[in-house]
């Protein structure tokens, strides 16, 4: 293959933040294009997200033979590389690609191809300093258009370039207990990122003149569990407890004890005892999770990967977060418990783009436990156990939650699903068997391995076992992460939280985030279980309880669910690219009580939804109607004589 | 086309197609099972010489247990397999499919799709007018769209890029399918001077930062015209043509001959309108090139018509004039 590059050539500072991360093209230890595997130990002190080195990068990425496993020509490292460019400028120029194509042998229009698929990158000049204003769901309740307002007077409208800043609107940022939210970024060596929230008019200007601060200036994240210090908590019991920087004191709470239970008791037995608790997945998908690590750990081709699905983005969820930030050492724990388990030597974190405070501390506590021998070769002195763990980070697509979206992000190409099957447990990453586990999936493992998996099953019902975080944002009293065993019911939980505010009164709940769908206010007996939300017509999804009282334009929102599927979708397959900008135009006719064109536009609604769920690719488009159907049908919302 | 490789002894499974038990060899998809007996399912991104890449989901049927319908072009059959093409919820999908492409791109000159439309009832019109072309697509950042007010349905009208003397790429009529990029990269070419840039709607096919083809990597081998469905991609004379009023394929002739230039034997499919030829193609059966070309089998034709060829010629003696 004979790949041409563009005559473009990148600045000095372009050059250099691509060649921090890769290794210069003529130093002896960067990585050549002709010896390109070698990129493992390119990323000495290099990284940005300080996952360092890996010992058996090359193993893991080699199997013996540069070209025979999938990775090509160390492809992998574009996302990072196009990272490192926009961190440092600010911006991608064609210079600056084209020395990443060059560094990577990535054909440039392959590699303008995937980053023009990310919305936090920008591939034309653009200030260094950027502030994303969040106006999804919980932020729209709580303000976030006085935000907005107060950017445009002083700034102008959003994608202004003003005074070597702009603004811009973002998806959920994923800090909704705290709405509304902004994320300041600001390029530079190093690139600074600060995330407001509560974000207020004053602050959220002075920000955008000043850009951001030291991120850890945020609040501490026991302030978003009101239930910081209840000895009931299990998921959540360190947050807030331990410091969440020190692996020492990670220990002294607790920690690491049941890595060393697993690595006695085996692979095998742990996979047991996680089938035993009939622990299911926390994702969205509430698949299985012994079944899903037994299928990896029997395939017979190698080398497998684990990828720990950080890349929360469902509008209303911000569990994930909560737990990286406040009890990081759990979350590489339970990869690396995982890891043993299905036979992975390597492991994949993808944390999504807008988590910067997470992304450092995730980062430090692998650093750390690396140092101390949790990390890396024969791992807690067992011979032989070898695991390690890099952070990818996103960069602005809520599609790549999707597990093989997720697959394609890492390995250098667009966030676009694949098609299923093959299922990741087969051929995953790099076309290699891969078990993908969301964040609050992995952190209940250790809890299995120390008290048992009978014990954990006695916790919950008898098919929803164990206990689940809940994201409580919108007009609620006290917003914030729950924890309550499965089988709580939605109005205990609302009580819990305090419930909407006095005087007011509640319209609606969201539960389950965009895809998921309303409940009434006479439907707060339902119990919280996979089963329950099943039997009502909903999903737990990833744990979003978006509450609404009657002073939310319920309309806008809807219209805001239509917006961001229009704007995450991938643009693969035609029902789900298409049909979510119907559904947007049609909701848009409904709202302005403009005339359909033909008819019935809420017929025509109903048309587009069904071919979406039947025929999308993935669950994004799946989904994409779930919300503003059941918003439809349940609460009436839109539909003649209902409320508006 | 019917041709199914038989290769290596292959097992038989048993599938039932609408209630028809048919026998095809392992490994085949549910299209070549539907071929093998008859059953005739639209297809646009699916490319008789390229990997399938399930992107317009026209051939979605229904398969019994599948939560969801599945893609006939990639999904391979298994033992026992239940599998309805023309169920209420396959015609209601593939009706809506063809609206929302109808709807969104100008399929004027994509073949078939006008008796599909008109076969399931299709009526793209209902979305509401189009929006008029728009010349920034290329420029939409992903994550971001300007509010609509749904008096207008959203498209990908935009004027054709004309920025070569080969081909013309016309990208009002793009549907997404891949296809083009799957033959100018790994599967074909290797040249990658496209690729699919942008996301969601505003998705579209692009060189890098969308210079111009001249500037790109292109090779202007023209495969990718050779699997373009819908004539979004189209040779400069038959764009031309078109143009002024004169393309007229019931007045064209195809003949297939052995490519003159270089000894690999590619084998070209002249396509000629009053003498002239007017686009070549290359059969994707052919064992040499399955539909492949370089750029002087599929453009090196221009001088056996060029118009100043007898003014130039007129100057010397050449043998054989009158």
């Amino acid at each position: 293959m004979d790949l041409h590059y563009l005559d473009a050539t990148p600045t000095e500072a372009e050059r250099a933040a691509v060649d921090a991360l890769l290794g210069s093209p003529e130093g002896g230890n960067g990585l050549d294009p002709g010896t390109v595997h070698g990129h493992g130990d390119a990323h000495n002190g290099g990284h940005p997200n300080g996952s360092g080195p890996f010992p058996a990068h090359g193993a893991a990425h080699g199997n013996g033979s540069a070209h025979g496993n999938g990775t090509r020509d160390g492809r992998d490292m574009l996302l990072p590389a196009l990272h490192a460019v926009h961190d440092r400028i600010g911006w991608i120029s064609q210079g600056a690609l084209n020395h990443i194509c060059r560094q990577l042998s990535v054909p440039p229009a392959d590699a303008y191809g995937v980053a023009s698929f990310y919305a936090l990158f920008a591939l034309r000049p653009r200030p260094s300093r950027v502030l994303h204003v969040c106006t999804d769901l919980a932020c729209k309740a709580n303000g976030s258009s006085e935000l907005c307002d107060r950017l445009e007077q002083s700034f102008g409208p959003a994608g202004t370039a003003v005074d070597g800043m702009t603004w811009q609107h973002s998806p959920c940022l994923g800090a909704c207990e705290r709405a509304p939210a902004a994320l300041a970024f600001e390029a530079g060596d190093p690139a600074r990122t600060q995330l407001l929230a509560p974000a207020g008019t004053d602050e959220i200007e002075e920000s955008a003149r000043s850009g951001p601060a030291d991120a850890d200036r945020e609040p501490p994240a026991r302030e978003s569990v009101p239930q910081a210090g209840d000895p009931e908590l299990r998921l959540l019991h360190r947050v807030g407890v331990v410091d969440p920087d020190s692996l020492d004191d990670y220990r002294a709470h607790g920690g690491y004890i049941a890595l060393r239970n697993a690595l006695r008791a085996g692979p095998a037995e742990v996979i047991k005892q996680v089938t035993d608790a009939k622990l299911m997945g926390r994702g969205g998908a509430a698949f299985p999770t012994g079944r899903k690590w037994d299928s990896t750990a029997s395939q017979p081709v190698r080398p497998h990967y684990l990828v720990c699905n950080a890349d929360e983005s469902e509008p209303g969820t911000f569990k994930d977060r909560i737990l990286m930030e406040g009890d990081p050492f759990s979350v590489i724990e339970s990869m690396t418990i995982a890891g043993f388990a299905t036979g992975c030597a390597k492991g994949y974190l993808y944390i999504r783009g807008e988590y910067p405070r997470a992304t450092r501390r995730l980062a430090n506590a692998i650093a750390q436990a690396r140092e101390r021998g949790f990390l890396g070769r024969s791992i807690m002195g067992h011979e032989g156990v070898d695991f390690d763990i890099e952070i990818r980070r996103g960069a602005g697509a809520y599609i790549c939650g999707e597990e093989t979206a997720l697959f394609n992000s890492i390995e250098g190409y667009r966030g676009e699903p694949r098609s299923k099957p093959p299922l990741p447990v087969e051929e995953g990453l790099f076309g290699k068997p891969t078990v993908v586990n969301n964040v609050e999936t992995l952190v209940n493992v250790p809890l299995i391995l120390i008290e048992g998996g009978e014990a954990y099953a006695r916790i919950g019902t008898e098919r929803s076992t164990g206990t689940r975080l809940f994201c409580l944002s919108g007009t609620v009293a006290r917003p914030g992460l729950y924890e309550v065993p499965f089988g709580t019911t939605l109005r205990e939980l609302l009580d819990l939280a305090g419930g909407v505010p006095e005087e007011r009164t509640l319209r609606a709940v969201l539960l389950g985030g965009a895809a998921g769908g309303f409940v009434r206010p006479g439907e707060l007996d339902l119990p919280l279980t996979m089963e329950g939300a099943q039997e009502a017509g909903t999903t737990l999804g990833s744990g979003v309880v978006l509450v609404f009282d009657d002073t939310v334009n319920l309309p806008a929102m809807l219209l805001r669910i239509a917006s961001f599927f229009r704007d995450e979708s991938c643009g693969q397959c035609v029902p789900c690219r298409v049909g979510t900008v119907r559904q947007e135009e049609a909701l848009q006719r409904m709202a302005g009580g403009k005339a359909p064109p033909d008819g019935d536009d809420l017929a025509l609604l109903r048309e587009v939804g069904q071919v979406m769920r039947d025929s999308s690719i993935c669950g994004l488009g799946q989904t994409a109607w779930n919300a503003v159907e059941s918003a439809i049908d349940r609460l009436g919302t839109l539909s003649k004589g209902g409320p508006a | 086309m019917t041709v199914v490789d038989l290769g290596l002894p292959r097992r038989l499974v048993d599938v039932t197609l609408d209630g028809e038990t048919v026998s095809v060899p392992e490994g085949s998809t549910i299209l070549d099972a539907c071929t093998a007996v008859g059953t005739s399912i639209p297809t646009l991104c699916y490319g008789d010489t390229l990997r399938p890449a399930n992107a317009c989901r026209v051939c979605m049927v229904e398969v019994e247990g599948s939560r969801t319908l599945v893609p006939s072009c990639s999904r391979k059959v298994t033992e026992g397999m239940v599998v309805r093409t023309d169920s209420e919820r396959t015609r209601h999908s593939r009706k809506l499919v063809l609206e929302l492409l109808g709807s969104s791109a100008d399929l004027s000159t994509t073949p078939h799709v006008a008796e599909w439309m008109e076969q399931y009832q299709a009526k793209p019109e209902r979305f509401g007018p189009p929006d008029p072309p728009a010349d920034d697509h290329d420029e939409r950042p992903p994550g971001e769209h300007e509010e609509p007010d749904g008096t207008t349905a959203a498209t990908v009208q935009q004027p054709a890029k004309v920025d070569n003397d080969l081909y013309v790429r016309d990208y009002g009529k793009c549907i997404l399918c891949y296809k083009c990029v799957d033959a100018c990269g790994e599967q074909w070419q290797n040249t990658f001077a496209i690729a699919v840039a942008g996301r969601g709607f505003d998705a579209r096919i692009s060189t890098e930062f969308a210079n111009p083809l001249p500037d790109s990597e292109c090779v202007y081998c023209g495969n990718c015209i050779e699997v373009c469905p819908t004539g979004a991609l189209s040779f400069k004379k038959e764009f031309d043509m078109r143009a002024e009023g004169s393309w007229d394929e019931s007045r064209q002739q195809q003949t297939t001959t052995v490519c003159t230039f270089c000894g690999v034997g590619c084998n070209l499919t002249l396509h000629t309108q009053d003498n002239e030829i007017v686009r070549v193609t290359s059969p994707h059966d052919h064992s040499v090139g399955h539909g492949n070309l370089c750029i002087k089998g599929r453009f090196g034709w221009e001088h056996m018509q060029d118009s100043r060829r007898p003014a130039e010629e007129s100057t010397e003696p050449t043998t054989g004039q009158a």
